[in-house]
């Protein structure tokens, strides 16, 4: 084996404008593939921390998954009913003391409750409808990130005022309003309630800083007319990764809808999908094509050492051993493409993560997310491998094949 | 079957034995390249085989160093059949039992004179490394070629490369040396050179040598002759 790879190593050695090319050929191929990989996960792993920063890994939604059976049907197993319409008045989840207490036994995070609806805010003659969120100030601040988002006053005033209010920075500036004012709250009942401006928040999420607000859960309620009641519960883990075996569970212990991250963003994750194959498809035609300059530079060792495999298995080397020193000949360039692309990958993942963006649209970013991974390059070189190792293949069974005798008789 | 369970059922054995040799190359008009051909060498002969130009000669050796096979008969190594061996099998009759002298030299050109040597050493495995430096340097030495060492095929002459090959045929201490016109590209000197190591190593190691010739001064000069005839043996005769 030692001898097969010195003789390989010497026909590589011995032609090194063709082998420099080759292994360029290899080394862009891995070196762009790991600079791609890495920009592509550092993207992904970026949006998804800001998006587990900004959802609840899962909450819970005072429906069902599937509609209510009829009460009337677990008396009479054979017979249908269909048209009848469930009380109105049963929307919320009913028993919320409880329903905590049971979740707080066994999740490993944190729980707020929350009782949102529709009222309409006015303000020095102007109406604007909002989504009005009943939370616990405190709870809620564990559960979601909206303190970060603060541009006036501080969440926790909620807490402290009783009939306060939270508001995104637009509506503010629609309004002409801020911290300090007093606003009237509306719902659709009728019923009308002043609150306190104690702050503003700015999400970047248009909608949001549009019409959502923020008031404490009992002042809710009360607009609201839905005394001890909630419609939400939102739950922040400390492994996320747990998300989706808490959501059955949970669904499972209180009937209510239940949805983790993941499944509320099926549709972004199935978009990370597609990305991910659309990249791996580049790499792999990059990887394709410097497979083809391998079997070039093998083929043409080939065609030119007619003579050494003769002399080679004249002196008893094997089939076996003459594909194996050109298989080996793939190989070696392989590796030397797959040594510098993995300098040359990393080298280009840190000119881009070094690079600074000033951008002022609806996301800051300053950097390019880079994620740094041992997969990337254990993947790319693999695959360079695997790559390099069949186009040395192809040529190396034609050079087993050559009969000797023919050669040695064209050489005299 | 293993050569030495060959021996016992045989009795006796030669080291060489051609059986009926026949070598046709398929084609719209095959062509013979030889006939019927049958003879044994033994233990430290030194044959000479002869012919005029296409006689089939090469042929004919290509053929008893198992580089080619035979249509109909079979070459047997000391008693064993060879025509039931897989390809690997033979590679691995050649390593150890034959070595081979074309009339150019067909030295690895990339390889240092001591690396052409070593070469069919480190395949075969047998000798420790330290061992087998020792020995492809003795082999050098013997040749008279212990100052070119480390120089490449290229560099050297005619003559030299021609001993180089001799003694990359001695490395792994083969029974039979196969000769095809060794010294037909050579002048007078050098050919002198070259048939007088070869003739040593009949002399010397119990090695058995096969060559090619068209140098009837040569073949005179050696113990045997089979002279060939449009591929067939014309005569076999001792000196
Ligand atoms: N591949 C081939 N195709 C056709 N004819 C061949 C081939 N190889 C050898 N021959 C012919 O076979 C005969 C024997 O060749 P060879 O063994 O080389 O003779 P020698 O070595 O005695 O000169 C020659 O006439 C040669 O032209
Ligand atoms: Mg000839």
């Amino acid at each position: 084996m030692m001898l097969l790879l010195r003789i390989a190593a010497t026909h590589v050695r011995n032609r090194l404008r063709q082998t420099i090319v080759s292994t360029l050929g290899v080394a862009l191929g891995v070196g762009f593939s790991v600079a791609m990989a890495s920009l592509m996960e550092g993207s992904q792993r970026d949006f998804m921390e800001t998006l587990i920063e900004a959802i609840p890994h899962v909450q819970i939604l005072d429906e069902q998954r599937s509609p209510a059976v009829q009460p009337a049907s677990k008396v009479y197993d054979a017979i249908e009913f269909h048209g009848l319409r469930p009380r109105e008045d049963l929307r919320g989840i009913r028993n919320p003391i409880e329903a905590l207490a049971s979740l707080r036994d066994w999740v490993n995070g944190n729980l707020a409750q929350r009782l949102s609806g529709q009222a309409v805010l006015r303000y020095s003659g102007q109406d604007i409808g909002m989504t009005l969120i009943g939370v616990i100030p405190r709870r809620e601040l564990k559960v979601s990130k909206i303190s970060d988002d603060m541009r006036k006053g501080t969440f926790e005033d909620l807490d402290t005022i009783s009939n306060g209010l939270v508001l995104g920075d637009k509506a503010a500036e629609r309004l002409g309003a801020g911290p300090g004012d007093t606003v009237t709250l509306t719902s659709a009942n009728g019923i009308a309630k002043r609150f306190k401006i104690v702050g503003t928040f700015h999400t970047g999420v248009t909608a949001n800083d549009e019409s959502v607000a923020y008031a404490p859960l009992k002042a809710v309620q009360i607009l609201l007319e839905k005394p001890d009641i909630i419609n939400s519960i939102s739950i922040r883990l400390a492994n996320i990764s747990e998300a989706n075996v808490v959501a059955a569970r949970a669904e499972r212990q209180l009937g209510y809808k239940a949805i983790s991250w993941e499944e509320a963003n099926e549709g972004l994750m199935e978009a990370f999908l597609v990305r991910n194959i659309i990249m791996y498809t580049a790499v792999g035609a990059i990887l394709v094509v410097a497979g083809f300059g391998i079997f070039n530079i093998v083929s043409t060792i080939v065609h030119e050492k007619a003579k050494d495999i003769a002399i080679l298995k004249s002196l008893g080397f094997p089939e076996a051993d003459i594909q194996q020193i050109f298989v080996l000949e793939g190989l070696v360039i392989g590796v030397m493409g797959a040594i510098a692309g993995s300098m040359l990958g990393f080298g280009l993942s840190s000119y881009l993560s070094s690079i600074e963006f000033e951008l002022t649209t609806n996301v800051e970013m300053t950097r390019l997310p880079i994620y740094f991974s041992a997969l990337h390059y254990v993947a790319a070189s693999l695959l360079a491998l695997f790559s390099s190792g069949i186009a040395g293949f192809i040529p190396a069974r034609k050079a087993a094949r050559l009969n000797p005798v023919d050669i040695i008789r064209g050489a005299t | 079957m293993s050569s030495l369970a060959a021996q016992k059922t045989a009795g006796f054995s030669a080291l060489l034995e051609a059986r009926n040799l026949t070598r046709i190359l398929p084609a719209v008009v095959p062509v013979t390249l030889v006939e019927d051909i049958s003879f044994e060498v033994g233990e430290a002969e030194f044959v000479a085989i002869t012919g005029p130009s296409g006689s089939g000669k090469s042929s004919l050796l290509y053929l008893l160093g198992l580089l080619d096979r035979p249509t109909r008969g079979d070459v047997l190594i000391r008693g064993t059949k060879t025509d039931e061996l897989s390809s690997a099998e033979l590679s691995q009759v050649r390593l150890e039992q034959i070595g081979f002298v074309f009339q150019f030299h067909f030295l690895l050109p990339e390889f240092s004179v001591l690396d052409n040597v070593m070469i069919p050493m480190q395949k075969l495995g047998k000798l420790p490394q330290r061992d087998q430096l020792d020995h492809a340097k003795t082999l050098l030495a013997d040749l008279g070629l212990e100052e070119f060492l480390h120089r490449l095929p290229a560099q050297l002459s005619g003559g030299q490369r021609q001993r180089v090959a001799v003694a990359r045929a001695l490395a792994n201490t083969p029974d039979l040396i196969l000769a095809d016109e060794p010294t037909g590209s050579l002048d007078s000197s050098a050919t002198e050179q070259v048939f007088e190591s070869l003739q040593k190593i009949v002399e010397t190691q119990n090695t058995t040598v096969v060559a090619v010739t068209h140098d009837l001064d040569i073949a005179s000069r050696m113990e045997r002759r089979i002279h060939l005839v449009d591929g067939r043996i014309d005569y076999d005769r001792h000196r």
